[in-house]
Order: structure tokens, then C-alpha cells, then sequence
């Protein structure tokens, strides 16, 4: 036990003098957290509109008003033309534009129809459809204001409710995914090049003679990084409960039971890598392609999988951190127990039982 | 009591024998050099004395224990250093002496006497609290003997301890061996430099798996007639039909 103690104390020597171990430790889970939380936001927020108002009478004015008061849209100088609008499309300036023709208001009130135009940059369609509605529904609310006292005979009002993330806030949907990256790139990539480092260092060979039994080695590689991983962990969860606002709406424990399982499963990963790897740049190169990439790209918090071809969708359930993925989601977001995510967490322990059985045969094997 | 007994040790992978039935008996306190070229076998029998596999055939016993069956106590009463030093760069003089010092189970209190000790009879206490990383090699390479035998083991393995050292260093090197057999440790110890050879109490050639000459530097020198421990090594490892890998 006292051994051991003193290897782990070894190890967290070897992390804090570390500057490049320390920046991928702390610097990358902040740097993550702020990158999907703000810039790569997939909300539509702040989109850039130039308005072409050649009526310029009372209606066009307070439809443009209440364009501006929307935090969907920034108004940017008013449009000269139909040629400063597609100048300004192509310089990026704006996503979308309004055109008011000539007589918009008279129109409306002698002929009780007028037309407007909407014009928007498809080149990202996604974003240029949600546009287009938000547009839609500002002028079809006006229009409303307009006759308060029209009735129409058969109306159907659609109510859409966003459930389990109310306020539609983008940041929800990844936090898991990057909790689980955090832990592959800590718990894989880390520990493996540790691991590894030692047999490039010729340290391996004199702990191998020592006393010190092998899996004993393995365990006190591990620990350090289980508990640098939950730190890790703490710092995810109190960015995004403090700076995105997340709700963590499931039980604790729960959480940190099964993140904990998770953790397992990506030590035992890293471990399996260094035992058939023999230089620290083989162990990284093998952590990221081999478990990173699958983890950004079949997890589902990037890109949906039902989307996918069948082939990737298959490989996508040998990947753990598919099922990590799922279970923070339903824990986190939706608030479920465990009597949801069993299943999951059951493939999991198998995943982590049959990995760490495979990594500790082969280090045995690696002795002789 | 003999520190190390071999009976037709044995090491087969294969169809290949890695050791071929060697013996030999090392005395408590010796300093035995263990030659061959690379590929002889060498590092295959130093494995199995330090208990980290097993060999096919024969017998052996490393501080009275049986390579078989004692793993773990020989472990226990053995040091090994290889020509990688295997300091850690990242940790302090004193550190590295507090881990390896821990590992093989020292109690708290003899560490801190003993590193105290250590470190004054390198001549080290400036340095004691810096980084091993801005050590010159000369010192590293001292200092992971003085780790390898730290707590104080009765036989120690030295795997070309001073391979990329200068003469003057590996000079004082064997002084610090030297000192070591006198306090009773044996020393085991495989080199590639012919001179070192003939700083040993008796010496064992290694050819193809073979231990094909053991004694003195002294007699096996005249069984080949020659003055240099160089023709004996040349005249024995000619014969070998293993290419070095």
C-alpha cells in the first residue's frame, strides 16, 4: 500500500511539471466548453438584415421596427438597391434582406393585399429556412394587429413546445459529448503515453524486476488520471451550470456513478493501447484516431446518427462512448433515473470488464 | 552461502535455444562479468535471475531462491540497472531516491537517513533538491546505481551499466562497484568494453547460448595465450554461428 503510495505520488510529480500535460489537462475542457458554447452555436442569433424600403410609409416603418426590437436580427444600413443587396450578400454583410415595393401601404389598404419580399442566403440552408420563418411570422403577427377584429371561420393554431430544453439553448445537446471527449483524450490518450513513456524511458524494465507487482504498475497509473479525469469532470459541469446555463436536471450520483464506469472503460482503452505500443507518439496517434475521431463522429453530439449510412451506424454501437453519450443526456437533460439508461449501462461495464480483462492478459504477456 | 546458482539453465523459444544448459555458481560478494556478443543469450539468462520469466530447463537459484517458484522474494533481494540509467528527468535527485526507495518497500525513516547519506557521499547536496534532467551523465549514472542499490539488495544486475560514458567516468564507476563488493553485495554485471572485463573477480563468455569459458581474466588469458582480454573475447565469439540481432 505504501508502495503504492508512493508511485501515484510519482505520477502527479510527472503531471504538474508537465506544461504540455497540464495545457491538455485544464486549458482543453475550457477551451472546448467556450468553443461549442459560443462559436459554433448552431442557434440563429444577431443574423445581419438589410432592408430595402422603397415605401417608406407607416406600415413598412413599423414592420421594420419591430424587425429591429427581435434579438434574431441586427439591421444593419439601409439597402440602396437591389444591387447593394447582392453586393452585401457576397461580402457576407447580410444573410437576408427585406424589399418593401413602391406603394406597400396604399396597396394594403386599397386592393387589401400587398406584397413583400423576402430574400435570403441559402448557401446555409438550415439557417436561411429559420430565417425566413422568423421573418414570416413578425409580419404575419402585425398583420394580425392589423385586424384585431377579423375573425377567421376555422383557424388551427399549432403549439409547439420544445421539451426537456424549453428555451431551445444549443449549448444542452453537447455538453455530454464533450464530457466525453474530455475523458477519452485524459483517461486514452494520457495514461497510454504515461504508460508508454516509461518503456521508452527504460523505467519499465526496473519496475518489472522491482517488488512492485505489474498490476500493481497498472493501478497507479490509473488512479491519477481517475481522479484528474473527475476534476475535469467538476469543471465541465460548473461552466456549464454557471457560464451556458445548463439546467442538470437528474440526480448527481447518478452522473458521477456512471461517469466514473465511463472513465473506467477509457482507462482500460488507454491502457490496451500502451501495452501494444512502443513509442509515446504511436500511443497518441492511436488514442486520437482510434478513439477520438469515432468518438466526435458516431456519438451522435455532432452529427445525428440516424442520418448516417447503415454501415456507420453499426459501427457506432462498438463505440463506448456512443452509450456514455446517451446516458448523460438522459440523466443531465431529461432528468431520467436508472431504470432508463440500465441497458446502456450495462453494455458499458461489459465494455469496461472485457477491456481492462484484455489489457491486464496482455501486460502480463508483455513481461516475458 | 553462493549468491546465484545455475544447473543447466535452459531457455527455449521455439525451436530456438536462447540458452542452451548453461551453470555456473557466483559467490556471495563477487563481481562476475557476464560477456558474450549480442545475441549470445546474454539478456535472456539475466531475465530469469531477475525473476521476470521463467526459464524451459534446468535449475537456478538467485539469493538462495528458486527462479521458479520465488519470484517475488528475489525480486526483493536483488538491484538491477540497465544503460538507460532510468532516473526520472522530471523528478528531483531526492525524489527519484523517495519512489525507487518506496517501491522496493524502505520505511520512511531510513530513506531520509540513507538519501541524507547518499547524497553526501556523491557530493551531491547541492543538487539533491534539482531536477535529474540538468544532470550531467556522469552523475546520473552514479546516482542510478546508488538507487539500484539503495535498499540494499544482495545481489545486484548491471545490463552494460556504462555504455556512452567516458574512461575517467567509468573509472570512478567501478570504484563505486568495487565498494559495493567490499560491503558484500555481489555484483553481476555484463559489459561490452574488454577492459572492464578484466576489473572482475571471474568472468563467463557467452557464445550462442553457451557459456563456452569462465575464470579469472587472468587464467583465461593465459588458456588463450595472449595479453588481452580482447584476442580471448575475439578467439571465443568467432566461433559463433548466431548473427547478432
Amino acid at each position: 500500500m505504501k508502495q503504492l503510495f508512493a508511485f501515484i505520488r510519482k505520477e502527479f510529480y510527472h503531471v504538474f511539471r508537465d506544461k504540455r500535460t497540464l495545457l491538455i489537462l485544464f486549458g482543453f475542457p475550457v477551451v472546448q466548453i467556450i468553443l461549442f458554447g459560443f462559436a459554433l452555436s448552431s442557434e440563429v442569433k444577431n443574423i445581419g438584415i438589410a432592408i430595402l424600403d422603397n415605401a417608406h410609409d407607416v406600415h413598412s416603418e413599423q414592420i421594420i421596427s419591430r424587425i429591429n426590437t427581435s434579438a434574431y436580427f441586427q439591421v444593419k444600413a439601409p439597402a440602396r438597391g437591389y444591387k447593394d443587396i447582392e453586393r452585401r450578400f457576397k461580402e457576407g454583410d447580410i444573410k437576408c434582406a427585406l424589399v418593401f415595393p413602391a406603394g406597400f401601404g396604399s396597396d394594403l389598404y386599397k386592393t387589401g393585399g400587398a406584397q413583400v419580399q423576402i430574400i435570403a442566403d441559402a448557401s446555409d440552408p438550415n439557417t436561411a429556412t429559420t430565417l425566413t420563418n422568423y421573418l414570416n411570422s413578425i409580419i404575419s403577427n402585425y398583420q394580425q394587429e392589423l385586424n384585431p377584429t377579423a375573425k377567421l371561420s376555422y383557424r388551427i393554431v399549432p403549439e409547439m413546445r420544445a421539451l426537456y430544453n424549453e428555451e431551445q439553448n444549443g449549448s444542452l445537446n453537447f455538453i455530454p459529448g464533450v464530457i466525453a471527449l474530455i475523458f477519452m483524450i485524459v483517461s486514452t490518450a494520457l495514461t497510454s503515453v504515461a504508460v508508454v513513456r516509461e518503456k521508452e524511458l527504460g523505467t519499465m524494465e526496473i519496475l518489472l524486476v522491482s517488488p512492485f507487482r505489474p498490476i500493481m504498475v497498472l493501478i497507479a497509473k490509473a488512479v491519477p488520471y481517475l481522479v484528474l479525469s473527475l476534476i475535469d469532470f467538476i469543471i465541465i459541469l460548473v461552466l456549464a451550470v454557471f457560464l451556458l446555463n445548463v439546467e442538470i436536471k437528474g440526480s448527481l450520483v447518478l452522473i458521477f456513478a456512471e461517469s466514473i464506469l465511463f472513465i473506467i472503460t477509457c482507462l482500460s482503452l488507454g491502457l490496451l493501447i500502451s501495452n501494444v505500443t512502443a513509442s509515446q507518439q504511436a500511443a497518441m496517434l492511436m488514442s486520437m484516431m482510434g478513439m477520438m475521431l469515432p468518438t466526435l463522429l458516431l456519438t451522435g453530439f455532432m452529427f445525428p446518427l440516424e442520418n448516417m449510412p447503415k454501415p456507420f451506424q453499426v459501427a457506432s454501437h462498438i463505440v463506448p462512448s456512443k452509450y456514455y453519450y446517451s446516458i448523460i443526456k438522459a440523466v443531465m437533460l431529461k432528468g431520467l433515473g436508472f431504470s432508463y439508461v440500465w441497458k446502456e449501462t450495462l453494455i458499458l461495464a461489459g465494455m469496461a470488464t472485457g477491456l481492462l480483462f484484455v489489457a491486464l492478459k496482455n501486460f502480463k504477456i508483455r513481461l516475458s | 552461502m553462493k549468491a546465484i546458482i545455475c544447473k543447466g539453465l535452459t531457455k527455449q523459444f521455439g525451436d530456438f535455444k536462447a540458452v542452451d544448459s548453461i551453470s555456473f555458481d557466483v559467490e556471495q560478494g563477487e563481481i562476475f562479468g557476464f560477456l558474450g556478443a549480442n545475441g549470445a543469450g546474454k539478456t535472456t539468462a539475466m531475465r530469469i535471475l531477475c525473476g521476470l520469466s521463467y526459464p524451459t530447463a534446468g535449475e537456478a537459484t538467485v539469493a538462495g531462491f528458486d527462479v521458479y517458484r520465488q519470484q517475488e522474494k528475489i525480486k526483493k533481494n536483488i538491484g538491477y540497472m540497465s544503460q538507460k540509467f532510468s532516473l526520472y528527468d522530471n523528478l528531483t535527485l531526492l525524489e527519484n531516491i523517495e519512489f525507487y526507495g518506496g517501491v522496493y518497500g524502505v520505511s520512511r525513516a531510513d530513506i531520509r537517513t540513507r538519501s541524507r547519506e547518499l547524497v553526501s557521499t556523491l557530493g551531491l547536496e547541492k543538487e539533491a533538491g534539482k531536477l535529474v534532467a540538468g544532470l550531467p551523465l556522469g552523475w546520473k549514472q552514479k546516482l542510478a546505481f546508488s538507487v539500484a542499490i539503495f535498499h540494499r539488495p544482495r545481489i545486484v544486475f548491471l545490463d552494460e551499466p556504462t555504455g556512452g560514458v567516458d574512461p575517467v567516468t567509468r573509472r570512478q564507476f567501478w570504484d563505486m562497484i568495487y565498494e559495493a563488493a567490499a560491503a558484500g553485495i555481489t555484483v553481476f554485471v555484463t559489459t561490452h568494453y574488454m577492459d572492464e572485463a578484466e576489473y572482475c573477480n571471474r568472468i563467463s563468455v557467452m557464445v550462442d547460448g553457451r557459456v563456452e569459458a569462465l575464470d579469472t581474466p587472468a587464467r583465461l588469458k593465459q588458456q588463450f595465450s595472449t595479453d588481452s582480454m580482447d584476442e580471448v573475447f575475439y578467439q571465443l565469439a568467432r566461433g559463433a554461428k548466431r548473427s547478432a540481432d
